[in-house]
Formats: C-alpha cells, structure tokens, sequence
C-alpha cells in the first residue's frame, strides 16, 4: 500500500521558498535575514511572502552589508538561532568571505565542539542569464577548498526543497547554491510537506555503459542534451549529478567509473583549481585501473566571468560536451 | 569633538578623588577585589612573557598596562552575559571566568584554551581584526529576540576601528537595538602604526554619533571609571536603550607580541616614564593609600598567594597530557564526512596505530 502525498507543481525558486516555509513553521529558532528578503521577498522573490507569514523578527531586511550579515548570523546561530543568511548573488559573497572562512567554518573545531554555527547561507549563482557583471561568478571551488563548510547544489525543484530541509537541519554551516538558470526554467511536482534529500548523496539522471558524464547545477540541463546528442551517435551516458560538492559522493563517482572506464566532468567555474581536479583526483584514488581513457573536463576558462555579449563563449555548451565524449570513447 | 568627549576620570593618577558620584560604592572590599585581579592578571602576563622566554609557551601577546580597562569592564558583565575578547583580552577573560590553566593552555597552542567553562559564555578570542563585534551583536540580537535581559560585551583595539566589521557591527547593532557594549581598548598603537596614522578623528568615542547610540570616552587606566561607566552601558542594554561605544584610554607597556620589537616605531622612554605616571594598579594602590585600605602585610600575603596559584597554573599546564591527534579530525564537522575520517584512518595508519 502506497500513501498518496499531495503536490504541487513548483519551480525551483518556489521549491526553495516552500523548505524555507516549512521549516519556519516547524522550528521557531529559523530565521531568515539578508538584503530586501522582507517586504521585496528578495530580488528572485525566494523569500517572497514569507514576513508576511512569520513577521519581520523571523524575516529580517538588513543593512546592505554582507560581512555584517554573515558576521551576525555566527552570533545568532551560536546563541539557539538557525539563521539562513541570504547573498544576493554567489558573487557579492567576497566582503564575507572573511567571516566564512575565519569564523563560520572553523569554530567547532577551535573549540572542540563547544561553539558550533549551525547556519546556512542561500546564494544563487552561475552565468547564462545575462546579468550584469559579478553577478555571474561559479566561485564554490573558494568553499570547496575551505575546511567546515558543506557545499550543496541542486539542479532541480524536487531536490532544492528536499536539500534545503536537510541543509536547515544540518548541525553545520552549509552553502546553498541555487543555479539561477535553473529557478524557473522547470516546473516539477514537489510535495507538500516537508521531506529530506540528504547532503552528500549525487544522483543518476540517466543510466548508460558508454561513459560516465559528471555535472551539477545549471550544467545539468546542458549535459542532458549532450547526452542525447550521444545517444543518437551511439554513445550511452551514465549522467551524474553531484547535487554534494563537498563531500562528494565518492561511492557513486566510483561506482559509475569503475563500470564505465571513461568520464567527462562539466562544470562552469574556472578549470584550474575546480572540482573536477579533485574528482578526476578522486577517480585517481578509486579506479585507476577501471579507466580506458584519460578524463576529460569541459568547465569555464580561467578568465573572469564575460558580460552577458559574451558569456554565452565563457559557459560550457552541449557541443563541447559532446566533443568531449566522443574524445574519450574514441581514444 | 575632544571637548564633547572627555576623558572621564573618577579617580586621578595620584589616586585622588576626581569625581565623587560613586564615593558611596567604592567599599574596601570592591577596592580590594578590584586591586587583586588587576594583580593576578599583571603576575600572570609577567609569567607569560616568561615563559615564551623560556620556550615554554609560543607567541605570547601581552597586555601589562590594559589591567584597569579590561577588569572594571569584565566585572561590569553579569551571569549569563557575553564576552568577546581579542587575543590580548586574557585578563577580562580571567575575570569573566577563564581559569588561569585554560589561558595558559590557549599560548601553549591548545585547542583547549578556546573552551570556557561549563556555563560561562566566552567566545574563543578572536584573532582576525574586528570581525567579532558582528558575532557579539548577533549574540546579543538573538537574546533580544529570546526576551531575555541578557547583553554582550566585545573588545577590540584602536586598530579595529579601520576595519570595516567595526562599521557594520556598530550598524547593526544601532539598526536592531542590540544590547552589546562595544569596548575599544586604545592603546595607541595598532602594532607600529600610531593612532595619528590610523585615523583622522581625535577620539573613537565620536564614531558612536554616526551611529545614533551612546559614545563615552574614559581613563582606561582608572578601573573605577571603567567600571562604572561600563555598568551604567550595561543597565542601559539590559533596559532596551541598545548598544554603547566606549573608548578606553590606555596603553600597554609592551610589545604587540613577543615576536615584535616597539623599540623600532615608538620611544620607549614614554612607556617607562608612564609606569610611574598612569599605571593602573599604581593608582588604585595611591588611592587605597590615601583612603586608608592599605595594609602593607596584606599586600604582601596578596603578592605571595597570587605568585602561588599562577606557580600552580603553570604546573597545571605543564602537566596536561598531550591532546590526542585525532582532535585534528574529530572537531570539524559534526559528523565526519568522509574526506576527513579518510585521512584520519591514512593518518593512523601511518603511525602505525590500529
């Protein structure tokens, strides 16, 4: 006997308002504060409505300052709060970079677990829907490579809700990156109620032998069509999304390689220094000898993120995937 | 703006009345207590230098000079209340409840030096500049929003007030009505760099008008005033009034730290010559003198019996076993995540250890 769960069709911006909804409601501790989260419901209205549910103490407008608004968060969420601190865009985080990386991140371990900041930070991100400059920026490699932190994404509304829920209740900081190319370019059935995807597990999109293509985020979308390229060429996908920057999901990675010897790992953040060097080093680690063919990467250039006129060069497109798995079937 | 912000005094160098509001609290026994940590904590930085000498200890930051500002605010805070301190705050700590062996675990490079004890709400100190008073306004914000009467207080230096956290706690903490007293220690100096250089204002307290809150500049050096314009601070944060600035007027005698020479940016003729002139327990000891607390045998059974229970702490110190290694691993996350416990095992292993 299955239970019927009641849904609704929900975005991904939607998907994240409604975690957040239901998490206030269970947790009176939850708060959510940043720059115009209140009466404007931020500037992707992802916390749209949400004062006018729970007030302006649990929904709070803040000065314009990022370092003020993370710095005040570690206090509040070491005093009994579980703030989720909104950054406009991923690129505005920099003034509080500061606090992520000498407070947020490594209190627990400075004290032994005596203080701990159980907190989130919301940041929507990525290039390709032709915002100003800076506001494009695929830094989470900055975080990735910063002790204490969780770095999560999701490519989907299902699993931003889900996410966003394991993320509120996660005893540790977690950055929550939201594709904004991804908030409302699909609908999905979400449920209602409050439900878990759980931090640290990837996801199969698409079962195949061929070779195994790794992505998460806005390239999700991109990889899917490349995938289907393939297919027609006769190549099978096993398509990955990471949904966990860190940690990976080493099982899966490994997993999926070591059955299909080859790997093509996409993302929009700069190459050098980018996750797929630690999941090319993790595949290293873990398959080396599974392997038929050297990795090969599709990400972002080493270049500052172009404004829009150009950035549709800067970001990985499903030709240069698809190149890149014909390259390593064929080697 | 100097004329709007005097430096209040109750006391003077010469241990004389300047101001005789408080004449009615200032007991013995306040004066004693005050007297005997300002003593604890000045044998106790005596020891740390020390011992940095001595390669005991590592990098030592020493304070001798900052006793009066750091005691009179820290026994101005009440059970329950918040401290925020600086990596140069041990004697507010130690008074706020750190004990003696914790402090000196922290220059000894332990973990366990971060950890206050059962009860008492004493963040780690802070070592990047300014950044804490944000985590104090947010400690204090969450227990107004609690509903409790609870407030903080930070330390920070002279140095703090170019950065910009100063700026954004001060906004803060004045936007949401915060009940945290921002203590700025002014020392003169933010290493080398002269107050002169650091800012153009001739006070800190006068930063407060910008932000619509309380600005009050004191003698740092007169634990009396520290107290208690501290604790009129705190009365108004626990009330609701919101957050204070104070401005403690002080200087420390010494080096930032023991890897620094202030021999090369400042003349160290003034330091000595301050000795006589402002010393802060010099003072309280003039003005004991002068009202009749002072008792020759009592001072010295004081000198003796501090002198033991830093001896004490020492040993305390010395004698706490080696932490264990796998406190690198086990403390970042709540749960280790497998890149950790994978280099815990690789680390063990390597040791030989099962």
């Amino acid at each position: 006997m299955t239970t019927a769960v009641d849904t609704k069709k929900l975005t991904m911006v939607q998907a994240v308002t409604d975690g957040m909804r239901v998490m206030m409601k269970e947790q009176e501790n939850v708060i959510v504060l940043g720059e115009d989260v209140g009466q404007n419901g931020g500037v992707f209205r992802a916390t749209d409505g949400l004062v006018a549910e729970f007030g302006e103490k649990r929904v709070i407008d803040t000065p314009l300052a990022e370092s003020g608004i993370i710095g005040t968060s570690i206090g509040l969420a070491m005093n009994g709060f579980k703030p989720i601190a909104e950054m406009q865009f991923l690129g505005f985080i920099y003034p509080a970079f500061n606090q992520i990386m000498t407070h947020a991140s490594r209190i627990r371990a400075r004290t032994l677990g005596a203080f701990t900041v159980p907190m989130v930070i919301r940041a929507p991100f990525g290039a390709g829907v032709r915002a100003p400059e800076i506001h494009s920026d695929s830094v989470e490699a900055l975080f990735t490579g910063m002790p204490g932190m969780k770095v999560v994404v999701p490519s989907n509304p299902y699993d931003a809700k889900g996410m966003l829920i394991s993320a509120i209740e996660d005893p540790d900081p977690v950055l929550f990156l939201e594709p904004m190319r991804c908030y409302r370019s699909t609908k999905m059935d979400v449920p209602d109620g409050k439900y878990n995807v759980p931090l640290g597990k990837a996801a199969r999109l698409q079962e195949g032998d061929d070779v195994t293509v790794f992505a998460y985020g806005a390239m999700i979308d991109v990889v899917m069509k490349a995938a289907k390229t393939a297919e027609e060429k006769g190549i099978n996908c096993d398509v990955i999304d990471l949904r966990s920057l860190y940690p990976l999901d080493k099982e899966m990675i490994a997993e999926s390689v070591q059955k299909t010897g080859r790997a093509v790992i996409v993302h929009e953040a700069p190459g050098t220094g980018g996750l797929g060097e630690t999941i090319m080093s993790l595949i290293n680690d873990t398959s080396f000898l599974y392997m038929k063919a050297p990795i090969e990467r599709v990400t972002g250039f080493d270049t500052p993120v172009p404004m829009f006129a150009l950035e549709d060069h800067y970001l990985p497109s499903a030709e240069r995937v698809v190149q890149a798995i014909e390259k390593v079937t064929q080697f | 703006m100097e004329k709007l912000f005097p430096k209040l005094q109750i006391i003077n160098e010469n241990g004389e009345w300047n101001d005789e509001t408080y004449r009615g609290e200032i007991t013995e026994e306040l004066t004693k207590e005050l007297y005997t940590k300002m003593l604890r904590s000045r044998l106790f930085d005596r020891k740390g230098v020390n011992l940095q000498r001595q390669g005991r200890i590592g990098t030592y930051v020493p304070f001798e000079g900052q006793e009066a500002s750091q005691i009179g605010s820290a026994m101005a805070m009440g059970e329950g209340d918040w401290m925020f301190p600086t990596y140069r705050d041990h004697a507010a700590t130690m008074t706020f409840g750190h004990s003696l062996k914790t402090l000196f675990l922290y220059w000894k490079g332990r973990q366990e030096g971060c950890i206050p004890p059962e009860g008492k709400n004493i963040f780690p100190p802070a070592v990047p500049i300014a950044s804490q008073l944000l985590h104090a306004t947010g400690a204090a914000w969450a227990e107004k929003l609690k509903g409790t009467d609870r407030a903080s207080i930070v330390y920070f230096g002279d140095g703090a007030t170019s950065e910009g956290d100063f700026h954004e706690g001060l906004n803060f903490a004045s936007v949401f009505n915060a009940p945290v007293i921002f203590f700025n220690q002014n020392n003169g100096f933010a290493i080398s760099v002269p107050i002169e250089k650091q800012m153009k204002s001739k006070t800190i307290a006068q930063k407060a008008v910008a932000y619509e809150m309380e600005g009050v500049r004191l003698d740092g050096n007169d634990v009396f005033a520290v107290y208690f314009h501290t604790r009129t601070a705190v009365e108004r944060a626990r009330k609701g009034e919101g957050p204070t600035l104070i401005e403690a007027v002080t200087w420390r005698y010494g080096a930032h730290t023991t890897a620094d020479d202030p021999s090369k940016y400042r003349n160290q003729d003034e330091s000595t010559s301050r000795r006589e002139m402002t010393d802060p327990i010099l003072r309280l000891e003039r003005f004991m003198k002068n009202e009749n607390m002072w008792d020759e045998k009592w001072a010295a059974d004081l000198q003796e019996s501090l002198t033991a229970e830093i001896e004490a702490a020492v040993k305390e110190m010395e004698e706490t076993p080696a932490p264990h290694y796998n406190d690198v691993f086990d403390h970042v996350f709540a749960e280790n995540p497998w890149p950790i416990e994978s280099q815990k095992k690789a680390y063990a292993h390597s040791r030989g250890d099962r």
